[in-house]
């Protein structure tokens, strides 16, 4: 199940813009590589060119390879609604669909992509994945409440739910727990933990804690200078970066020392 | 840094804010009253001394601003002053703008409710000489052919907006997005005549149906429904187009099953307004369906009856005596405002209804 990601010489666009440059980077199967950085770097933007969400802003545009395991994904007959059905993605602030019940936010992935499924067998993908993102025990007696009803972090959570109910093979988590409590927050870390036996998951924080304590890789992002495109300075074995960085800017950013 | 930022003692500061205080002068709760009956007093007197009541209205509303102003301005500062001032100028405008509404409606409702009787609403007008009569036949000319019209411009307007909003990149776009616009100012009369014309070159000239009438009000509706239609759909946040992608739900999936349902409470109190719009239009059916005496049920063959045109007929074409017929023109009338106002409701009741809502 679980993919490995390979970039080579990333470019990332808005327009004539360059927001991020020459990253290249491997992530490995089941295991969490965690995204860390300054605000504006371009973690969010190199997320989402992992699975061709880039494209969707208007004249937004990529250079370079992202190989997954082995396809290349800008190749031009790659489908990218057959990308985003293998790699999954949480967004930085939850979206669900206002006009949908919880259960049907959650059964999303399945439902609006017409697969037949028996009901029994979707109340069963709805009830885990809610259970996974620790919504369960909140939402059981109001399926058929609509899903914006909730609060922004048990959206969130909504948000995780519906990502993992299509069982991906990769899974973009942007700052998911932005919006969490401590609590949740540690629900959501031990389901990361969890998930990493069969996906492979990659997740943007602010949190140093948290990449220290959910992921075995982690990856430096940082502006050159002020309106100068974003960039990979370091990424290597979590426990490594954060004891012995091999680049100063990256100690200053994990150690608070920062701008 | 650690040195006093500012010269300023404990004792002075407060001193300072002792002199600052959060309440000020407020004019008595009666004194608006006040003011407006004086200068209603003093407007009645202009009046009565041979003023125009125009005038005498204007010198009113003059006069209170002036004086709630200065008496304001003594005792509550400039501040409210003003605001007092605007608020008067406010209220004077909306009640000017309410004014030819309010006088349409009581006309109507005074003229119309005389002949709004049972006959009105089951009777045609086959063989009425003099009293008598009534609008069934209009009626149904004017639901059938509306309804046609609605048939006509919901699919291609909906279709021309949601290819506006999710496909259209560069030039294309944005000339159907002037044509649209420049459609909205066609003359009604224009877009009868237009529908005219491509039925004549079909069917020769002195052609009557009732669908020609369903394309000339859709000529005006399609482009209410668009620019209606484009608003609802823009005000989708991206995000939730980026939720269903992210799911891989591909574009077309997307737009029917997330954008659409999201959109549709607003997409539904556009069209209908743009039927309001509409149903009330003579000129272009006097051109294309003209007026009938009698029930026609089909919109494919000859004249029908809609009631702007029943109106329009009674009134200008009354016979004798004329009373009979004017009477009919002013119910005929009153109908299309009670249903235009239905209408109206009916799109307040659906955006209130059927919204996605916020919480459960
Ligand atoms: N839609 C867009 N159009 C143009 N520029 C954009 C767009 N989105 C982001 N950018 C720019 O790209 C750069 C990277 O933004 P990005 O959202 O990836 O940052 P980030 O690292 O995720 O920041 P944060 O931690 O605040 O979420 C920024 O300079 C930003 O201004
Ligand atoms: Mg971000």
């Amino acid at each position: 199940m679980a993919k490995r990601i390979d970039v080579a010489d990333l470019n990332i666009y808005y327009g004539e813009t360059l927001a991020v440059q020459d990253v290249s980077m491997s992530i490995e199967p089941r295991s969490v590589t965690a995204l860390i950085g300054p605000s504006g770097c371009g973690k969010s933007t190199f997320l989402r060119s992992l699975n061709r969400m880039h494209e969707l802003i208007p004249k937004a545009r990529v250079a370079g390879k992202v190989m997954v395991d082995g396809q290349d994904l800008y190749a031009p007959d790659v489908d990218p609604v057959a990308v985003r059905s293998q790699i999954g993605m949480v967004f930085q602030r939850p979206n669900p669909f206002p006009t949908m019940s919880i259960y049907d936010n959650v059964a999303a992935g399945i439902k609006l992509n017409a697969k037949r499924m028996r009901t029994s067998e979707l109340d069963e993908i709805v009830e885990r994945s809610l259970r996974q993102a620790n919504l369960w025990d909140e939402v059981k007696d109001r399926l058929d409440k609509p899903g914006t009803g909730l609060s922004g972090g048990q959206q969130q959570r909504l948000c995780i739910a519906r990502a993992i109910a299509v069982r991906p093979d990769v899974l973009l988590m942007d700052e998911p727990c932005s919006a969490l409590d401590p609590i949740s927050t540690q629900k959501i870390e031990d389901l990361i933990t969890e998930l990493k036996a069969d996906y492979t998951i990659v997740i943007v924080t602010h949190n140093m804690q948290q990449a220290a304590r959910v992921s075995d890789t982690t990856a430096f992002f940082n502006l050159r200078g002020i309106g100068q495109p974003g960039q990979l300075v370091e990424i290597g074995d979590t426990a490594t970066i954060f004891s012995a960085p091999a680049n100063k800017a990256t100690e200053d950013y994990i150690s608070g020392r920062f701008g | 840094m650690n040195s006093p930022r500012t010269s300023v003692q404990p004792s002075d500061l407060s001193a300072v804010l002792s002199e600052r205080l959060f309440t000020q002068g407020s004019l008595p709760r009666y004194a608006p009253g006040v003011t407006l009956a004086a200068a209603i007093v003093v407007g009645g007197v202009l009046h009565l001394s041979g003023v125009a009541s125009g005038l005498a209205a204007v010198a009113v509303v003059v006069l209170y601003a002036v004086a709630i102003y200065g008496w304001s301005l003594a005792v509550e500062g400039a501040r409210k002053a003003k605001n007092r001032v605007v608020t008067t100028v406010v209220t004077a405008a909306f009640l000017l703008a309410l004014l030819p509404l309010i006088s349409v409606v009581i006309t109507v409702v005074g003229n119309g409710v005389g002949r709004l009787d049972v006959e009105f609403f089951t009777y045609s007008m086959h063989g009425v000489v003099g009293e008598g009569g009534g609008v069934y036949h209009a009626i149904m000319g004017t639901l059938l052919i509306t309804a046609l019209a609605t048939v006509i411009s919901v699919p291609v307007g909906m279709l021309c907006a949601i290819y506006l909003v999710e496909y259209a990149k560069g030039k294309l776009g944005r000339a159907i997005t002037f044509f649209v616009d420049v459609m909205t100012g066609i003359p009604s009369i224009v877009a009868g005549l237009f529908a005219y014309a491509l039925f004549a070159l079909i069917f020769g000239p002195g052609v009557r149906m009732g669908v020609m009438g369903a394309v000339a009000l859709s000529v005006l509706m399609i482009p209410i429904v668009v620019r209606s239609t484009e608003e609802m759909l823009r005000l989708v946040p991206a995000e939730l187009r980026e939720a269903a992608y992210a799911l891989a739900v591909p574009k077309w999936r997307t737009i029917v099953k997330v954008v659409l349902p999201t959109a549709g409470a607003g997409i539904a109190t556009g069209v209908t307004l743009a039927i309001a719009r509409v149903v009330g239009e003579t000129a272009p059916l006097l051109v294309t369906v003209g007026i009938t005496t009698g029930v026609n049920m089909n919109p494919f063959d000859d004249r029908m009856a809609t009631l702007p045109v029943f109106a329009y007929r009674q009134f200008m074409s009354p016979g004798l005596p004329p009373e009979p017929a004017i009477d009919r023109a002013w119910t005929a009338a009153l109908l299309l405002v009670a249903v235009v106002m239905l209408l109206n409701l009916v799109a307040r009741l659906i955006s209130r209804l059927f919204a996605p809502k916020a919480r459960a």
